[in-house]
């Protein structure tokens, strides 16, 4: 259900991110005042980018949730917002390293780019942790959907604060991309399409395999009988019974005679 | 593939070099060890899979010509005549 169209997805990943590296490095010019440096830009700034989106997708599919109490909607959530958390991580770390060859230091506290990056972070490091704490699947999905909602509207207006804040330190790139040279705007955007198809797939592979993963549970149970199914599933922060595993459930519970 | 890369322009790394191999090595570090997460994911998959395969196989063998199809005293269901596709060997 969720590997379908899989393959051509990772085969299009793969030629987009070998495109991206070859026109970074060999296309696109040298910045004058950055030099060499500046490539780090096409991979940073791309991530950021994704990451951020990825946070206000996964408050798009809590809504998704909330209006419809289905558990699909609550299961890509937590997928979209487990991955875009692991691209914000490489976003801080490449940032950092950016920010040492570039001012010298590994983190400028002064700079409301960073700072409010740091926080979305720390905001979303929250996320699994909810979720854990929270034993019932129904009232996890709820609680986290409402959480997501919340962040991911968060994430906006903490960007426009950003924007209006005074100091402008940090290279702004939305909304002056234009000033970009051609070659240098193409890189870029070519750079954005590749890291947002590997968010994609990375994505798509963590559902697949989670939802593989369920229903092979529930597959268990089917065949241990009655004593597994009395048995309450581990405790765990992902969701209990997303798509088609409830489906399987429900079977089980009639013995079957639907099968 | 060796030509192609000689005829490549040469990288002005200098100084800045090293910072952005660090980026783009600690990015791909981060997907490969997702990668490797995912792999160790799949590959309890396919343990598991294998587990509930000899169950169904014990299944069949202690439940031929005991009420095939019916279910047993225990609740669970016999599932021995279940149709599905056998793996090539």
């Amino acid at each position: 259900m969720y590997g379908r169209g899989l393959r051509a997805l990772s085969i299009s990943t793969v030629v987009a991110v070998v495109a991206a590296l070859t026109l970074v490095f060999f296309y696109a010019p040298l910045e004058a005042e950055q030099g060499f440096l500046q490539k780090i830009f096409y991979l940073h700034v791309p991530l950021a980018i994704i990451a951020l989106c990825g946070f206000v997708v996964g408050g798009l599919f809590a809504i998704g949730y909330l209006r419809t109490r289905d558990q699909r909607w609550d299961f890509r959530s937590y997928v979209v917002i487990h991955m875009s958390l692991i691209f914000a991580l490489a976003t801080l770390i490449t940032g950092s390293i950016w920010a040492k060859g570039s001012w010298g230091h590994w983190w400028v506290w002064s700079e409301p780019t960073l700072v409010s990056f740091l926080i979305v972070f720390l905001l979303y490091a929250t996320y699994q942790p909810l979720r854990f704490s929270i034993e019932d699947p129904e009232r996890q999905a709820r609680y986290a959907s409402v959480f997501a909602v919340t962040a991911g509207a968060f994430v906006p207006a903490n960007f426009i604060a950003v924007r209006l804040a005074t100091e402008f330190l940090h290279p702004r790139v939305l909304g002056s991309t234009s000033n970009l040279p051609g070659s240098m705007a193409l890189t870029f955007l070519v750079s954005l399409v590749a890291w947002a198809l590997l968010f994609v797939t990375l994505c798509k592979y963590e559902l697949t395999a989670k939802h593989t993963r369920f229903q092979l549970r529930a597959l268990r149970r089917r065949l241990s009988g009655e004593q597994a199914r009395d048995t309450p599933p581990r405790r765990s922060a992902a969701p209990q019974h997303p798509a088609g595993t409830a489906k399987l459930g429900a079977r089980v519970a009639d013995g079957g005679a639907s099968t | 593939m060796i030509a192609l890369v000689a005829e490549l322009p040469a990288l002005p790394l200098h100084t800045a070099g090293k910072y952005v191999a660090g980026a783009y090595i600690v990015a791909f570090a981060i997907v490969l060890i997702y990668v490797a997460i995912m792999a160790i994911r799949l590959g309890r998959i396919e343990r598991e899979l294998g587990e509930l395969l000899a169950l169904t196989e014990d299944d069949r063998l202690s439940g031929r010509g005991a009420g095939d199809g019916k279910e047993r005293a225990d609740g669970s269901q016999d599932v021995s005549n279940t149709p599905r596709e056998s793996a090539p060997a």
